[in-house]
């Protein structure tokens, strides 16, 4: 099993990430540069936080022309667990990988700070490990996190099952004033309709050791490791 | 050959920015305007290879794919004669 972390000029999670992965989950992982052109060897990608190309244009709009991508297109559709966090994941939204888009913050402001987003859905490779209603407490840190998509989209999303982690106070009650950014639905993250690929704006990384504060991201990992596990006893 | 593309959001998409500038504006006392929409306008010069044609069909690709993110934003494309 081996977990890849993606490098963009700009990625300035890339480090964290690698490190609970090879410390705190004691999996073996890689970095992978964004001018690779395959990513075989690896059994699963992660896309991680920053600011990938100084945001300039959009954020994550140049990053999705890295040559990488072609590569983690074809990994995705092949089935392969992608996980975009942050940065990652307004990349895989650009990319078209997810469904549709994060805006400048409903405040403006950047935010920096620990929020409580609710587990909605468990039934899938990142989520196995968390149990349903969930509330965890995990870091954002965007100024583009204010998720949208059109009226026909957010439909398919709630029916399919595909809006995994919502923003919600601490007992886990979904309300505009526990929305720290002003997203649709309070959406924090959603992953595609074959339940691959992920991407959410809060950082499991960096909530993945009691020392940072709270662990609550880990099962993330851990439900990932579970799924890889499961693939390669099957192959 | 030069070419202008303005890039703005989409109608029903929130524009916090735009909103900020107007609210800014109505405080040091402009009056009569009822909204602000911020958005992007680029240059694109040609050289001398391609004709109008070919580079309105580039444009077209570019300010698509590229210069915009059609679920959030639409574009506007103006092409000089000369």
């Amino acid at each position: 099993m081996k977990f890849g972390v993606v490098v963009f000029p700009g990625s300035n999670c890339d480090h964290d990430t690698y490190h609970v992965i090879s410390k705190v989950i004691g999996q073996p992982v890689d970095f992978i540069w964004h001018k690779q052109e395959s990513i075989e060897g690896f059994d699963a990608v992660i896309l991680p936080g920053g600011f990938s190309y100084g945001d300039y244009l959009r954020s994550g709009a140049i990053a999705r022309f890295s040559p990488v991508m072609q590569a983690i297109k074809r990994f995705a559709s092949d089935g392969g667990l992608v996980l975009g966090i942050c940065n990652g994941f307004q990349i895989l939204c650009e990319s078209g990988l997810l469904p549709g888009a994060l805006l400048r913050n409903r405040d403006q402001k950047f935010i920096c700070e620990h929020v409580n987003v609710r587990v909605e859905h468990t039934e899938t490779p990142f989520t196995s490990a968390y149990s349903a209603d969930q509330v965890l407490r995990v870091p954002i840190a965007h100024g583009d996190g204010n998720y949208f998509c059109d009226d026909a989209t957010l439909r398919e999303l709630e029916s399919n099952q595909q809006i995994l982690f919502r923003y919600s106070d601490a007992k886990g009650e979904i309300s505009e004033s526990a929305n720290p950014n002003g997203s649709l639905n309070n959406i924090a993250g959603v992953c595609n309709r074959e339940r691959n690929v992920l991407g959410l704006m809060p950082h499991p990384e960096r909530a993945a050791e009691d020392v940072l504060g709270s662990h609550d991201g880990l099962a993330m990992f851990h439900s990932m490791t579970v799924a890889l596990r499961e693939k390669l006893k099957s192959k | 050959m030069l070419a202008k593309v303005f890039v703005t959001l989409r109608e029903g998409v929130l524009d916090p920015q735009g909103k900020a500038i107007h609210h800014a504006t109505t405080t040091i006392g402009y009056q009569g305007i009822t909204e602000i929409r911020q958005g992007k306008y680029f240059e694109i010069t040609f050289d001398d290879s391609l004709d109008k044609a070919q580079a309105q069909e580039q444009l077209e690709k570019l300010a698509h794919d590229v210069l915009s993110n059609p679920v959030i934003e639409d574009y506007e494309i103006q092409l000089s004669a000369d």
